[in-house]
């Protein structure tokens, strides 16, 4: 399946000589030069990459790195200045300006840092913005805006004004105005930005569990990294313009492409970002139902350890083999492992669980924490020594 | 330094456009005097009390009971001072005059938002023509129109224009570009954005427009005077010329009262009152929802929140 939104050497230049910015932008000439020697701002250069459907997709970069400018551009409420954008594998620069209104009104909604609401409106009305464009009878429009600001929780203020609501309801408000629209793609330009944290908190929330209802495919610009990890399926750090890094969450912060990432990384709290599959290794040893009691005891001598996952045939575990319950097996003549020789001294927790979740139960137990799989089949375990090194670690510089 | 004839040539070209298109200005100088009598007449004729109901209505439903008192009393002194008549002539001229420089000066300055073009044009003329002396309208004023009302309603309206254009321009400019963004972002057409975003986000700075140009009119009307049209600027005219200060005071005063009536009335007009805004509303609350019914204090709470 071909991806919802896919962006190709997306360029843009504010100011009078486009060409030569352009020229001098494709010789690698950074985005100080071409503004000193052309008067033009390069705003985005060279920035590609493409969304899969009911991806949730972040742009992440400081003020002035020109992330507005980007989302921007994949309405072309922004015209680029090179390069393309294509939705559902069609080509934004091919259509038409009414095709392109019609592409906005239906395929891809915008949700906007300041809310941008009409204060003239009711909150319904602003919710049905998008329909009334569209031409829907009222009816209908009434009954999807309805519908949208019950998803948001705002249906009992559908009468108020815009300016009645505080910031984070009017958010809401734009939140519903681009659910009402029922678009696939959802532009969301620093939507929490101008939120208190507590707020943001919450609207993070909201958003997370909309998407696991709807499966919206989203671009999500921010300035904010911890947000970023938060929400994103992929980030794309951007810089001056120019794309620095694209990887998952846990892959920029394991491994940042520059220093400009690795500032950035620095301030994250990582036992958010970091899940139990990050963290997973193969575990050391293993031992199997019915093995014998003997080797396993010699196994756990040689590693020095204390207990071992012991798994049935279908690789899950069926309980914990301590070293002084095997002691006492061999003594007392029971050559293979069996229900008598198992406790239950262990914890596991799932892949995409994250670190802060799980970081208690780290170390407790005879063996180290499992990983496991919906149907309680071992993947791998963390020990604390992976722990320590994920948050202690100076990340290791990428290759490149 | 030879002497450029610049005036020669100006000259030469109204004469040219006199001979030109004659018709013009006698299609021109018909309509608005008829416009401007028929006004007149139905100011003056009904007993002076019609009006200052209809004033006075207007006053409280706009503004509130403060310019409401002001209008009874105001137009009370007016008719006091046996100046009804003429200052009914005034306000037909005054009125006349901002609705034709409102219709020409808002589509301009919409223009001027809309294209740099059509800014950076239409700048430099707006300057000339606020900082003419007003006399030197009434030159060819008078030629195309002779003497009279007419005249004096076109210089006024030239005078009158350029708060219009600039206020407007400037209005649609300071709307918040996200908002106009996001009508773009949802599929409005330029039209729909203009109709339904930028103008009225940009209303209260085009009220202050035509407020503007409603003074800026009022204050044409002494020079109007001059040209032969009817009402205060007539009494203030022949007041100057023989000396009359107690004519003078008491013309002068008219205009003053009617001019701080127009200028409350219109410059309430951009900017709601509490009475009105709670009118609408309510009239928006109650119909369709029929449920939502909610109380004042409800609604102020997360206000109060977000602070």
């Amino acid at each position: 399946m071909p991806p919802v939104l896919r962006a190709t050497g997306l360029t843009k230049v504010f100011g009078p000589r486009e060409q030569e910015a352009l020229r001098l932008a494709g010789e690698g000439v950074g985005r100080d030069d071409v503004l000193r020697r052309t008067g033009c701002t390069l705003a985005v250069h060279d920035v590609g990459f493409a969304v899969e459907r009911g991806e949730l997709f972040v742009v992440m970069g400081l003020s002035g790195s020109g992330k507005s400018t980007l989302v921007r551009l994949l309405n072309r409420i922004v015209e680029p200045s090179a390069g393309t954008v294509e939705v559902d594998g069609q080509d934004l620069r091919a259509l038409s300006d009414a095709d392109l209104r019609n592409l906005r009104n239906e395929r891809v909604s915008m949700v906007f840092q300041h809310f941008a609401l009409l204060p003239h409106r009711s909150v319904r009305e602003n919710a049905a913005y998008a329909l009334k464009v569209r031409g829907v009878p009222a009816a209908e429009q009434r009954e999807r805006a309805d519908w949208a600001l019950r998803t948001v929780g705002l249906l009992d203020r559908a009468d108020a004004r815009p300016d009645q609501l505080s910031g984070g309801m009017q958010q809401r408000v734009g939140l519903a105005r681009a659910l009402a629209a029922d678009s696939d793609v959802l532009l969301m330009d620093e939507p929490f930005s101008a939120l208190d944290p507590l707020i943001r908190r919450d609207m993070q929330d909201l958003l997370v569990q909309l998407q696991t209802e709807l499966h919206k495919t989203i671009v999500f610009i921010t300035h904010d990294l911890n947000e970023a990890m938060r929400l994103g399926d992929r980030i794309l750090m951007l810089k001056d313009g120019r794309t620095v890094q694209l990887g998952t969450g846990p892959e920029i912060i394991s491994a940042p492409a520059d220093e400009y990432v690795a500032d950035f990384t620095s301030d994250v709290d990582r036992t958010r970002v970091l899940t139990a599959g990050d963290l997973l290794r193969e575990p050391r040893m293993t031992a199997r139902l019915g093995q014998s009691t003997g080797e396993v005891l010699r196994t756990l001598g040689a590693a020095e350890a204390n207990g071992v996952y012991v798994l049935d045939d279908g690789q899950r575990i069926a309980g914990v083999a301590r070293d002084d319950l095997l002691a006492r097996a061999v003594q007392e003549g029971r050559t293979a492992v069996g229900a008598r020789e198992l406790v239950a001294d262990y914890a596991t927790i799932a892949p995409d669980r994250p670190l802060v979740e799980f970081i208690h139960l780290v170390g407790k137990h005879a063996v180290p924490l499992g990983v496991v799989d919906g149907s309680g089949r071992l993947l791998g375990v963390v020990p604390r020594a992976a722990v320590l090194d994920a948050l202690a670690a100076v990340p290791a510089r990428r290759e490149g | 330094m030879p002497h450029i004839p610049l005036g020669q040539w100006m000259s030469d070209f109204i004469d040219w456009l006199l001979a030109a298109v004659p018709w013009l200005f006698d299609a021109i100088s018909t309509v608005m005097q008829t416009v401007v009598d028929g006004l007149t007449d139905a100011l003056a004729t009904p007993p002076p009390v019609v009006w200052i109901v209809v004033f006075t209505l207007l006053a409280l439903v706009i503004r509130g009971w403060g310019l409401a008192l002001y209008t009874v009393l105001a137009f009370l002194l007016v008719v006091s001072l046996e100046l009804w008549v003429e200052t009914m002539q005034t306000l037909s001229l005054v009125l006349v005059a901002a609705v034709i420089a409102a219709a020409i000066g808002v589509p301009i300055g919409i223009l001027a938002a809309r294209h740099r073009a059509v800014s950076v044009a239409v700048r430099p003329v707006l300057d000339s023509m606020q900082t003419t002396p007003v006399f030197v309208y009434l030159i060819p004023a008078v030629f195309f129109f002779g003497v009279g009302v007419v005249p004096g309603v076109v210089a006024t309206i030239l005078f009158a224009i350029p708060p219009g254009v600039r206020l407007t321009e400037l209005g649609i400019r300071q709307v918040d570009r996200e908002v106009v963004e996001a009508a773009q972002a949802f599929g409005a057409r330029p039209g729909q954005i203009l109709r339904e975003v930028q103008l009225p986000l940009a209303l209260p700075s085009i009220m202050a427009g035509v407020n503007q140009v409603i003074m800026l009119a009022l204050s044409m009307v002494v020079t109007a005077g001059l040209l032969g049209a009817a009402g205060l600027g007539a009494v203030v005219v022949r007041a100057v010329t023989q000396l009359d200060v107690a004519s003078g005071f008491e013309s002068g005063l008219a205009v003053v009262l009617l001019a701080v009536f127009l200028d409350r009335l219109t410059a309430a007009l951009g900017h709601p009152t509490a009475l009105s805004r709670l009118l609408r509303v309510r009239t928006r609350r109650t119909p369709p929802s029929g449920g939502t019914a909610e109380t004042p204090q409800r609604s102020e709470e997360p206000a109060q929140a977000s602070a």
